[in-house]
């Protein structure tokens, strides 16, 4: 199979498991809803009556206002996380760049946690979302400016970087709690640990149009992600503005990332993840690999939202505590991988 | 492709590059002509490479001037550059762990939405062809030795298809029939009409192949001339510190360049 038909059906699968998993988020719950009353609710919101419809406006509420904002507030920032991390990677020339670990989301939540602290109320849900895109613009230029050497980043200096970032960030987090009052106070914690719970579709407008512009951007720009893989100088022999698409491509980065923390807190490794396993099964080239990442990145969200709310019954995990449960050990083999193969921290 | 044959294209003159107070190249004037090969020359450190990243644009002289197709070079911008010259550097380490035919199809890259689009497959076919890289094109880039990576980095400078072509140290990594293959394409290149400047260190491999050979010594040009005209024992024993012996073999006036050994 070519290289871009076996891309078109991975995406496809995904959409698959996509679609699959929404469903069973939908109807999964408290209040147990059935398939064809979620998609008779569907098929009447866009104005097609069927017999499906519930009659029951608990039903209907639930759905509309519950359910489907999380499901969709999944899958727009899973899908946001893991473009920016395939992003990341290519401008980084390295494969375990990624927002997380490198502190750039924790650069975007202390932008959040200080607009809460300032009064999100009067700045709205997108005061929130520019001060977590400017922490994260400012944590994204700080690692690439320390980091990169020739066009490069070595592990070592890359996960150093992150470590020091985190640190930083960590240290204003402490701050701004320290200084909110109780509210506040409570509001960041409980948004720190991540959590799709309570996403409001005023929230879901905002990540959802920031996220489909990056992620058309992004795609806009994969075939030059492929020639940056040639290193910067064999990239601008083939006449690729290397300077330019760096400084496009960091905003790309601190704005999915940071629209992505915004609202739901730090979900770390899905950037991480999401685009090691595609490339492992159709290969590095940006176009599908970007395409491919945004939907297993919303597929995987999705599903994980569903586990946090129905692993423990009668509560709710922290769904960043679940990614990097299962984020953490994965790049940790990488490491070890790549430290095999190139026998030192190359 | 340049129609006339002998047309300056890259002309460069009064050169000087600065680095670390280090004057890495001084007073250097220097055409690259069409369809012909011009090979850079001189001991490790001499500057070849900076003269090369010079003239191809990449890096910019503290002084003097470097015109492609008689405008200066800085006022390309990087795709109209692509269209023109290509160029083969001496790392090419791939970051992510592309097939060894996307590699090559990357060369095509500047002339995508361009009419030279239709050669495409063609142009690719033939680098491939020209390089010997049949039996890799499945293989990961990331997994062949480095002769292999420096041939399929070739083949993706060749399927550029560009009417100047800079090649920096194109034999370094190869084996000696490798090593006249890359040379006999630079001189085919050079019968179709373009321009090629290639930084070699084996003597006897420039004195063979190309058209006129430029001596660096120091950051300073030594000589500039035809292979005969270059390669004195007298020049190159001073310019590398090592005695040397020229030797012509049969009928040809092609130097070939031998230390002096008990």
């Amino acid at each position: 199979m070519s290289v871009r038909s076996r891309a078109l059906a991975l995406i496809l699968l995904l959409a698959g498991v996509l679609v699959g998993g929404i469903v069973l988020s939908a109807i999964t719950g408290q209040l147990a809803i059935t398939p064809t009353e979620v998609a008779g609710s569907l098929l009447r919101a866009i104005g097609i009556d069927t017999a499906w419809a519930p009659t029951d406006p608990i039903i209907e509420s639930t759905l509309w206002v519950v359910r489907f904002p999380r499901i969709v507030m999944a899958l727009v920032v899973g899908a946001a996380l893991a473009v920016a991390g395939a992003v990341m990677q290519a401008i980084f020339g390295n494969p375990l760049a990624e927002p997380g670990v490198v502190g750039v989301s924790s650069g975007a939540a202390l932008g959040a946690a200080t607009a809460i602290v300032l009064g999100a109320s009067v700045l709205g849900g997108a005061g929130v979302a520019l001060f977590a895109f400017l922490g994260g613009l400012v944590a994204t230029l700080l690692v690439y400016a320390v980091s990169r050497a020739g066009g490069r980043t070595e592990v070592v200096t890359l996960l150093l970087t992150g470590i020091a970032v985190n640190a930083i960030a960590q240290a204003g987090i402490a701050f701004v709690l320290f200084v909110a009052d109780t509210a506040s106070r409570e509001q960041i914690v409980f948004w720190q640990l991540g959590s799709l719970g309570g996403s409001l579709w005023s929230q879901v407008v905002i990540v959802a149009s920031v996220t489909v512009i990056g992620v058309l951007l992004s795609f806009a720009l994969a075939r030059r992600y492929d020639l940056l893989s040639l290193g910067e100088r064999n990239a601008r022999h083939l006449g690729v503005n290397v300077e330019q698409l760096r400084l496009v491509s960091i905003v790309l980065v601190a704005l999915l990332t940071g629209v992505a923390v915004a609202f739901t807190g730090i979900i770390a490794f899905v950037g991480l993840v999401v685009p090691h396993i595609i490339r492992m099964i159709i290969g590095p080239a940006h176009r599908g690999l970007i395409l491919a990442s945004a939907v297993g990145g919303g597929a995987l969200l999705v599903l994980a939202d569903l586990m946090t709310r129905t692993l423990v019954s009668g509560a709710e995990l922290p769904i960043g505590m679940l990614t990097s449960l299962v984020g953490g050990p994965f790049f940790f083999w990488l490491l070890y991988r790549q430290r095999r193969r190139s026998g030192g921290w190359a | 492709m340049s129609a006339e044959t002998g047309t300056a294209v890259v002309v460069a003159r009064g050169l000087r590059v600065r680095r670390d107070e280090r004057e890495i190249l001084a007073e250097i004037d220097l055409d690259v002509r069409t369809g012909e090969v011009l090979a850079l020359v001189g001991p490790n450190g001499a500057g070849k490479s900076t003269l090369l990243s010079v003239l191809s644009g990449d890096l910019q002289p503290a002084a003097g001037t470097v015109e492609l197709d008689g405008r200066a070079i800085g006022s390309f911008r990087p795709l109209e550059l692509a269209r023109r010259r290509a160029v083969l550097s001496q790392a090419n380490v791939v970051s992510f762990p592309f097939r060894v035919i996307e590699i090559v199809q990357m060369g095509r890259s500047p002339w995508i939405r361009t009419a030279e689009l239709a050669d495409d497959q063609q142009a690719v076919l033939e680098a491939i062809r020209a390089t010997d890289i049949e039996h890799l094109l499945g293989r990961r880039f990331t997994t062949l030795s480095g002769g292999e990576q420096a041939r399929v980095s070739l083949a993706r400078v060749l399927a550029q298809r560009t009417p100047v072509v800079f090649l920096d140290e194109p034999t370094a990594a190869l084996d000696l029939r490798h090593q006249e293959d890359v040379m006999r394409l630079a001189r085919e290149l050079a019968a179709q009409g373009r321009a090629v400047v290639v930084v070699v260190h084996d003597l006897s491999l420039a004195g063979a192949y190309a058209d006129r050979i430029a001596l660096l010594d120091g950051g300073r040009l030594d000589a500039v001339g035809t292979p005969t005209e270059v390669m004195t024992a007298d020049r190159v024993g001073r310019v590398y510190g090592l005695d040397v012996q020229i030797h012509r073999l049969g009928a040809s006036d092609r130097p070939i360049v031998l230390p002096l050994r008990d």
